[in-house]
């Protein structure tokens, strides 16, 4: 059972406002699927490396270069913000 | 003739010899959308207009000798998938009014192909979930019993094409959401390789695991559309060079089949159990050969992909905060407050599940205990699989551990939710090619309802999967529900 504290927490670093009654439910639930997760201390992992890659590609590279991107789509991508010239307006951070 | 249930390759042929045209094939959908998309609720926007614009063109392109394998083929895309002009919702509150202003890299190819967006099918919110019931718009109906749920993600998709809305429809499979509803609604569903097609546009989920295939009547539908949809793309850095051309063999015999054994333990229906054995008998006598074997650490899967998933969701959806795009709330505030009360308000409970569980494993103190722990596991489990395929070329397992479940059933605890992922997440984590094809029907209250069998096969082995796939088919003969 993760506490309201715990809960809170996680909310906070996910910036998320939970209720109240969403704070409660989500510290059982989520105790709940952790203790099913724990099935994974079962496993012997000390010979091996974590995953970071699936697939058949290393590194790809490719040269930095900047490609024009059309007006019309640059002012569609923000359909719903509020805009100022090409600045994007937002709350005060301090 | 009902144009709109016809197979891909039967749609080609009429379409080449003039007896049928795009504008006539288009058409036959849209009534079929509308006279049964009110008891389904698979489509979230239509694209009539610009579809009938598309159909015409298509018309003039074939009148003129053009040939495509896509060219006039009407198809729906999962909501998941931006389209220019065309609303891209993830079935999320946050994006109710998002309009994209580029095209995934998926939808250009296919209107490059000739093919017709129809337009945008029903999802779990940004694809959590195995039944459409996360989705912010409502849940989507299963055509073979409306009490039902068609599955998920790609519930949407999946019920569209068993409903003949449309000749194919685009899915994307993180954890078995293109094979689990497939095998719900009794269609074809393909998970391709990794990497094998672009997700440039497709809004992203669990990066390492994320695919884009598609949803079809036949397994021959499902490698056209693969071939057109495959291939590199500088915008998707973990796409792969290399022809993706399937060359469809008939004849499989020598073909090592494997069964391993975690997959057929008591959990599994009974019902499900034969159709699966019938399944192996099938391929058996196409002239593959039984390998029995094990894949030892498959009991890790769910719990390793749901560690991963969220850990990538809870990065993936921090761009969601209503400063570019998306829902915004008014009233006063800081910065901080803005962004908790957007994500708090925009985003439905399961997703807030979901990055809370990434936001937890991700966190200092716990992040070794549980993300590089399951990566870990994920080792282990590509391991086996690697193995494995030394011994076989593909793999013969259940799709679903049971048929189709009822609206409303699982949606009150999530990890039973969960566990119906149960055959699906290890082939995804090691990013295999994996395909869903229905092998039979099981009564439930009085309903028939179908059985998936699925196959799994080696990173750069479509060719045979799918060749198998199709022979195992060819002895199935699936009647189609002719949903009406």
């Amino acid at each position: 059972m993760l506490d309201t504290k715990e809960v809170k927490h996680i909310a906070d670093l996910a910036r998320l406002e939970l209720s109240a009654a969403e704070e409660k439910n989500y510290g059982t639930q989520l105790a709940a699927i952790l203790d099913y997760i724990d099935l994974l201390n079962e496993a012997d992992t000390s010979s091996v490396a974590p995953t970071i890659q699936v697939g058949q590609l290393s590194n790809v590279w490719r040269s930095d270069e900047a490609v024009s991107w059309p007006e019309d789509e640059i002012e569609m991508s923000l359909n719903s913000s509020e805009l100022e010239g090409r600045q994007i307006k937002v709350k005060r951070v301090l | 003739m009902e144009a709109n249930r016809l197979t891909i390759s039967e749609a080609r042929r009429l379409l080449d010899s003039g007896e049928l045209t795009a504008t006539k094939l288009l058409e036959a959908c849209l009534a079929q959308i509308e006279k049964a998309d009110k008891r389904l609720r698979a489509v979230l926007t239509l694209n009539e207009a610009a579809a009938r614009l598309a159909a015409s063109r298509a018309d003039e392109r074939l009148a003129a000798g053009e040939k495509g394998s896509l060219l006039g083929i009407p198809y729906l895309a999962k909501d998941n998938l931006l389209t220019k002009g065309l609303r891209t919702t993830a079935s999320s509150k946050i994006l109710e009014k998002y309009v994209a202003p580029y095209n995934a890299t998926v939808i250009n190819k296919l209107d490059e192909a000739g093919a017709i967006l129809l337009g945008k099918t029903n999802l779990d919110e940004f694809a959590h979930g195995c039944s459409t019931e996360t989705s912010a718009f409502g849940p989507t109906h299963n055509p073979w019993d409306l009490s039902r749920v068609p599955g998920g993600s790609s519930g949407g998709s999946a019920a569209a094409v068993a409903a003949d809305f449309c000749l194919f429809a685009l899915g994307s499979d993180t954890g078995g959401s293109i094979r689990q509803p497939a095998a719900f609604c009794g269609v074809v569903g393909f998970k391709p390789a990794y990497g094998a097609v672009s997700r440039f546009g497709l809004i992203s989920m669990t990066s390492s695991t994320d695919v884009i295939g598609p949803i079809t009547k036949t397994v021959k539908d499902a490698a056209l559309v693969y071939e057109v949809i495959a291939g590199a793309d500088t915008k998707d850095a973990n796409t792969y060079p290399g022809a993706r051309e399937i060359g469809l063999k008939e004849d499989i015999s020598g073909l090592r089949v494997g069964l391993p054994k975690e997959y057929y333990d008591d959990s599994l229906n009974p019902q499900i159990a034969a159709s699966l054995e019938q399944a192996k008998n099938w391929l058996l006598a196409a002239g593959a050969v039984p390998v029995e074997l094990s894949l030892p650490n498959t009991k890790y899967a769910i719990p390793a992909y749901y560690v991963i998933t969220p850990s990538e969701i809870s990065s993936n959806l921090a761009r969601f905060d209503g400063v570019a795009w998306g829902y915004r709330s008014e009233g006063s505030g800081d910065l901080d407050h803005f962004y908790k009360k957007n994500r708090g308000f925009g985003f439905g409970p399961e997703a807030k599940r979901r990055i809370m569980l990434g936001t937890f494993s991700l966190s200092s103190g716990y992040y070794e205990a549980y993300y590089k722990k399951a990566q870990a596991v994920r080792t282990l489990i590509n391991r086996d699989f690697a193995d494995a395929f030394l011994e076989c070329d593909i793999l013969l397992v259940p799709t679903q551990p049971h048929p189709a479940f009822k609206l409303g059933e699982k949606n009150t605890d999530p990890l039973s939710m969960y566990l119906e992922d149960i055959y699906l997440t290890a082939p995804s984590l090691a990013g295999l090619p994996a395909i869903s094809i229905p092998v039979g029907l099981m009564e439930k209250d009085g309903v028939d309802l179908p059985i998936g069998a699925q196959l799994i096969a080696s990173l750069s082995n479509e060719g045979n999967l799918l060749s198998a796939a199709q022979a195992l088919e060819a002895r199935v003969a699936f009647m189609p529900l002719k949903f009406a």
